[in-house]
């Protein structure tokens, strides 16, 4: 059976149910249409994580394999439709059909206009996302992963706040630039494979692509290329500026998307392409990547610290942590390269849950300033509690996911280089500075504005919401095993290949 | 049969425009429809015949070649003319200008666009260019009524005077210092490391340009804005769709044919041409607000990237210029029927902020028109992605890396104005209430956006599409 086709492309055919049920009502069905869209949605969604689920559990941890293959003739010339998985993509896949849901049901109440086109809108988004993760195919990979403006393009474009084409235009752009050296870079392989293995057996598959032995001259030009578009998609210090643009104008879970899922599609590529296909390149660049990483974390908590908006102080936050990522992967140990996996999807987690909770205010109040709220602990005790753990789990508090992510990055960059290491670590400080302040500010303190009187605590959807991120930030943060086992032996595995192939040149 | 078979399809033409220009001749107003109708089967039937007799070979002492190459080329562009055709009846009505001379016009310029596919003598390229051209010059101007519309079609037809004046003088030169018009025996004479003549070169490239006038490449592009903005929609979108595309097999002929055996000296021609294109095409359509305009940018654009797929040459090049052509065809069909159906209550409107909020009266138009730019812009999952791909790999594989790259990024500027398309569609307020559609164009649009969204990639059908163009290609070398 070919799950993980199954998995990708069922949202998209209840996409595709969802548009002509409503083309073939009648108006005044219209509305019915429109009040079960979500729930269309949600079934759909829940059922993708069941299978998921289902995946993960049938997952073979012992080997370093890509597993669940599945192989189609497709344009012909080598370019086939191959999907597969291994244990750094099957957690990204299941993190993505894990926020997909919560972000149906956050989206019910806060989405007032063209419901039924924002469901299709996140269904397809859901499709394009698992293709990403699951494509073993260079040129299905670069389809799904450039596919994913599309919708959020849309997203943002729609149902966002008041400056929203400004930032949809500037998400889309700036990504579209940095793809398309990418693309640039694709195809200078797909012709290096027909050079090597002879003009018949040109082949875009991923795992014979990172078997060949590239010239390093070459490589150097195709890292680059390719971390045009990664460094871009993470979002990396200096290409992070549209980030905080396209998050304020997002609504919630356009937000809790962009920031839980596709942030981590570069940090994912960096992964699949740059660290095996490129090795010595990558040794070549990582210093830089490791002093633009360091910049990002001190530099942008810096400037998350002065942010007057949440959404955007958060935003800011993210572009702090992705430099762990970066920094992680580019240790190119084991204990770095697990920890930027396990950051990405903690981070997953955390900054979803925190977009969550600006968006339980925001619904409630329709501002996210930080100087309008305060002293709201008294009126909202359970949103307090839960806020104070998404807020510590973001500053790396151990016992919270955030902590293991952030250490193990550390304990592998201080193997390569100890500077690195200790200016993350002063980053970490910082961000317990603009984590608290934040929460001081919002939670805490004088009620300085009559208008936040009478507001009312977390709803019955809301705790549906927040309890699984609850529950998992605290379960990744005391039993981290959970991700670490399944990742272990195709990191192991990563790590070995890349270090022989270091040691032949 | 004999020879006869190798150009049935253009007798077939030929002989049906005839008769039914008597038809309407004598039967006045009332056999409009007739006529139109009778078109469209006369030009089914050219699509077929040469994959139906399947005969290969030349006929007329080499100046008519029917080969893989020429009965592909013709397919498409008799379908993209039909569908043009078909799609023409309302909007001729609704302006008044209903007349059988149309069809019979369309016929003839397909006629003459059969012989330049076909061409196999220089004598023979600039019968069939001329055929074509006058068809499209009365086209043009089909509204003579409309002031704009006889403004385009005079510059059109002075402009391309002009140009049909560069190509003769490029035949004549070529004649003179070869001796021949003929495509082999030039070949022949034209063998790789010999000396070449300065008289052959600059006859080439005036040649190049009097075809580059013809799908509208920059430097040679000044009339279609005006000509696009000016003519009827229908006109317009037949001129970005089959015209470009038999010109383009034209020069294609004249490069592997003829000039086959000295690639050097072409290319650079070619590379000019294609990076001009580009950066006329971004850059220009960046500031339109009329939406034939902008498609007369976006086609000087796309006759850009299908240059960088012939500037690789070989039959990996053409045949990822034919792959880009066929999905840049099937694309041109859909965005026109879609801008033929921005009509409102008092007649069609043309600027792009008419589109504004249009997904909130009509969503179905809304999704077919956003899949259709995202297409063109070349975004993944849409079909547009896979022609360029197809375009870029083989420049790639030539060595032409920096051309990829240049067209890459020119893709990137592209992108910015289609998405305004989108975006006004989709995030605009709403500015007009279209009237509901003539059944033709909801078929058109809705066929040409379910083509392109990814059903062709389908491995049945991709597979043998791509073996179709590629034994096209190979048959010219």
């Amino acid at each position: 059976m070919p799950i993980l086709s199954i998995i990708t492309f069922l949202p998209l055919v209840a996409a595709f149910m969802l548009i002509g049920m409503s083309k073939m009502t009648k108006a005044e069905g219209q509305a019915q249409i429109e009040k079960n869209a979500p729930r269309v949605a949600l079934f759909t969604t829940l059922a993708v994580l069941a299978l998921t689920l289902l995946l993960v559990f049938n997952f073979n941890t012992s080997t370093a394999k890509y597993q669940f293959y599945e192989e189609f003739s497709w344009l012909g010339g080598g370019i086939k439709y191959r999907m597969g998985v291994d244990g750094i993509s099957v957690l990204f896949l299941l993190l993505t059909t894990f926020l997909t849901p919560l972000c149906i049901i956050a989206s019910v109440r806060s989405i007032k206009k063209r419901m039924l086109e924002y469901m299709v809108a996140f269904l397809i988004l859901e499709t394009l996302m698992l293709g990403v993760f699951c494509a073993l195919d260079m040129v299905l990979f670069y389809i799904f992963f450039e596919a994913v403006l599309l919708p959020m393009f849309i997203i943002i474009g729609v149902w966002g706040g008041d400056n929203k084409v400004y930032a949809a235009y500037k998400f889309f752009l700036y990504t579209l630039l940095g793809s398309v050296l990418m693309l640039a870079a694709m195809l200078w392989l797909y012709n290096f494979s027909g050079a090597v293995l002879g003009a018949e057996n040109a082949t875009t598959d991923i795992r014979t692509l990172t078997k060949l032995d590239i010239p390093k001259g070459a490589q150097i030009w195709l890292w680059l290329a390719f971390f045009a578009s990664f460094a871009v998609k993470m979002p990396m210090w200096p290409v992070h500026t549209w980030l905080p643009d396209a998050h304020v104008q997002a609504p919630t879970a356009g937000s809790v998307i962009l920031a839980g899922v596709l942030l981590k599609l570069g940090g994912y590529g960096l992964i699949r392409f740059s660290i095996p296909m490129f090795p010595d390149a990558s040794i070549y660049f990582a210093p830089l990547v490791f002093w633009l990483s360091v910049i990002a974390i001190i530099y942008t908590s810096l400037v998350a610290y002065r942010q007057a908006d949440m959404k955007k102080l958060i935003a800011y936050s993210s572009v702090a942590h992705m430099g762990f990522v970066t920094m992680g992967i580019f240790a190119m140990n084991v204990e770095g390269m697990q920890g930027a996996i396990f950051q990405m999807l903690s981070h997953g987690i955390v900054s979803g849950a925190l977009f969550f909770a600006v968006g339980v205010i925001y619904d409630r109040m329709h501002t996210r300033e930080i100087s309008f709220y305060g002293g709201i602990v008294k009126y909202m005790p359970m949103y307090a509690a839960v806020f104070m753990l998404f807020t510590m789990a973001n500053v790396g508090l151990p016992g919270t996911s955030g902590f293991i992510g952030e250490i193990l990055t550390m304990i592998g960059a201080y193997q390569v280089n100890p500077w690195i290491a200790f200016g993350a670590a002063f980053g970490m400080i910082l961000s317990a500075v603009y984590a608290l302040h934040l929460y001081r500010e919002v939670i805490f303190g004088e009620v300085r504005n009559d208008k936040l009187a009478g507001i009312k605590d977390l709803t019955k959807s809301e705790i549906i919401i927040m309890a699984p991120l609850v529950i998992m930030t605290i379960v990744l943060g005391i039993y981290p095993s959970l991700i670490t086992d399944i990742t272990a032996t195709s990191v192991e595995h990563l790590i070995a290949d890349f270090s022989t192939k270091i040691g032949g040149n | 049969m004999g020879q006869f078979s190798y150009f049935a399809g253009e007798v077939v033409l030929g002989l049906s425009a005839l008769a039914l220009l008597l038809v309407g001749a004598f039967g006045g107003k009332n056999s409009v429809s007739f006529v139109r109708y009778g078109s469209i089967i006369a030009l089914i039937i050219f699509s077929f015949t040469g994959f139906v007799l399947n005969q290969k070979g030349t006929a007329f002492g080499g100046a008519f070649i029917a080969d893989d190459f020429s009965r592909y080329v013709k397919a498409l562009i008799g379908l993209s003319a039909a569908a043009g055709l078909w799609a023409s009846r309302r909007y001729f009505k609704l302006a008044n200008i209903d007349k059988f001379e149309y069809s019979i016009l369309m016929l003839f310029a397909v006629l003459g666009m059969g012989i330049m596919v076909s061409a196999g003598n220089l004598l023979s390229v600039y019968i069939g260019i001329e055929m074509q051209s006058l068809a499209l010059y009365v086209m043009a101007a089909f509204n003579r009524n409309s002031s704009r519309a006889s403004e385009a079609g005079l510059k059109y037809f002075v402009l391309g005077a002009l140009s049909s004046g560069m190509l003769l003088y490029g035949i004549s030169l070529i004649y003179g210092f070869t001796g021949t018009l003929d495509f082999g025996v030039i070949a022949d004479q034209l063998r790789q490391g010999q000396h070449i003549h300065t008289g052959i070169i600059a006859g080439l490239v005036f040649l190049l340009s009097g075809l580059a006038f013809k799908i509208s490449a920059a430097p040679f592009h000044m009339w279609t804005p005006d000509v696009y903005e000016g003519a009827p929609t229908p006109v317009t979108g037949f001129f970005a769709g089959a015209p470009k595309l038999a010109a383009l097999a034209l020069i294609t002929r004249v490069v592997t044919g003829p000039f086959g055996n000295v690639p050097e000296v072409w290319r650079q021609v070619i590379i000019v041409l294609a990076v001009l294109s580009l950066i006329v095409g971004a850059f220009g359509a960046l500031t339109q607000t009329n939406i034939k305009r902008l498609m007369a940018y976006s086609s000087i654009a796309n006759m850009g990237y299908a240059l960088v797929a012939l500037a690789a040459g070989g039959a990996a090049g053409v045949t990822g210029m034919l792959i880009f052509m066929s999905i840049y065809l099937v694309t041109i069909v859909g965005i026109f029927a879609c801008i033929l159906q921005m009509r409102t209550r008092d007649g069609a409107v043309e600027k792009i902020s008419d589109l504004g909020g249009l997904s909130q009266s009509n969503t179905g138009l809304s999704i077919i028109f956003s899949a259709l730019m995202f297409s063109v812009a070349g975004i993944p999952f849409f079909m547009g992605f896979f022609g360029k791909w197809f375009a870029f790999a083989p420049a790639y594989n030539s060595g032409l890396v920096w051309l990829v790259v240049f067209a890459l990024l020119a893709s990137v500027i592209g992108a910015f104005y289609y998405l305004r398309i989108i975006k006004t569609i989709w995030f605009d307020d709403k500015v007009h209430d279209f009237v509901t559609p003539s059944r033709s164009l909801a078929f058109l649009s809705l066929t040409s956006a379910l083509l392109l969204f990814p059903i062709l990639l389908l491995p049945f059908v991709a597979v043998p599409a791509r073996k179709l163009i590629e034994t096209a290609a190979t048959s010219l070398f």
